[in-house]
């Protein structure tokens, strides 16, 4: 398995959807070679802040922009 | 279709099956007419929405727009909801076609999500560091928000749409494709361009030896 292998397969990896050998085969190659390696781990690093990154609140005039069309329609329809 | 399969990275931030429970009680009130009950869901689900509806279209009004939208057509056609998927994201599901609309418009119908893109898949990527302390140790909560608010943003639409619902909005390979119009095959490769050009982007700010 060569570097160029291993980006192919990157994705699928990172989300445990390869098939076992191949599995076994990339984690060889991430154990002897440091480039690999710190692509993979940064790029898991960099799903895990966006995946667990925290939406700022809402501005106040978006919120109240969004409420009072809402409450404008809803209770409209009621 | 295999059942969606999230990533081992975001897998701790499930909501939980007590979230689930309450979303879906919600929703039965919601569909019986309890305006109150809806509105619980909106003040629930307004921030990510916002986010979704900013991070496709890249512009405050346009997502504004987008996501009152999104929220009004969802209650309209509450009585469609069938309960096959969860509710936040059928939600998702509208407001990515209300943000993708406000994107082509302004964009004179030039953004084509299942145009063939380059994905450059064989290229190794360069800048190979190690990134040291965790950024968020690094960085306070609302500069790290902007930086990735403004790394995502320099991304191209294809890419930063699907890695928005598969990465952050954590929607299957599927549920994405599916979304989008687009292959499964096309999602992969698009979501690793995206993970690998964010990935260099961060690696300005996050590698070992820059100081904040």
């Amino acid at each position: 398995m060569k570097c160029k292998d291993i980006v192919r397969e990157l994705a699928d990896y990172l989300d445990e959807d390869l098939d076992p050998d191949l599995r076994v085969s990339i984690e060889q190659h991430l154990a002897k070679c440091k480039d690999c390696r710190l692509v993979v781990d940064t790029t898991k690093q960099t799903i895990q802040i966006y995946c667990n990154s925290e939406p700022a609140p809402l501005p106040p005039e978006t919120r109240s922009k969004l409420h009072d069309a809402l409450t404008k329609r809803l209770h409209h329809r009621t | 279709m295999n059942s969606p399969k999230l990533n081992p990275a975001q897998a701790t931030i499930l909501p939980s099956q007590v979230v689930k429970d309450d979303e879906s009680a919600l929703v039965g009130a919601a569909k019986s007419g309890d305006i109150q009950a809806f509105e619980t869901l909106v003040s629930r689900y307004e921030r990510k929405i916002f986010r979704l509806t900013q991070n496709i279209t890249q512009n405050r009004e346009d997502a504004e727009d987008a996501m009152q939208e999104a929220f009004l057509k969802a209650y309209e056609h509450l009585g469609d909801f069938q309960g096959n998927s969860r509710f936040y994201t059928w939600l998702v599901r509208i407001a990515v076609n209300q943000a993708l609309m406000k994107l082509r418009r302004r964009r004179n119908n030039m953004v084509s999500l299942d145009q063939e893109v380059d994905t450059g898949e064989d290229t190794m990527p360069r800048e190979v560091e190690d990134w040291g302390p965790s950024p968020e140790e690094r960085y306070q909560q609302s500069e790290l928000g902007g930086i990735l608010s403004k790394v995502i943003g320099d991304l191209d639409p294809p890419f930063r749409i699907v890695f928005q619902l598969r990465d952050i909005e954590q929607l299957s390979t599927e549920e994405t494709a599916e979304a989008l119009g687009l292959s499964v095959p096309a999602v992969k490769s698009r979501l690793l361009r995206a993970r690998l050009k964010l990935r260099q982007s961060l690696n300005h700010y996050f590698r070992r030896g820059v100081t904040t």
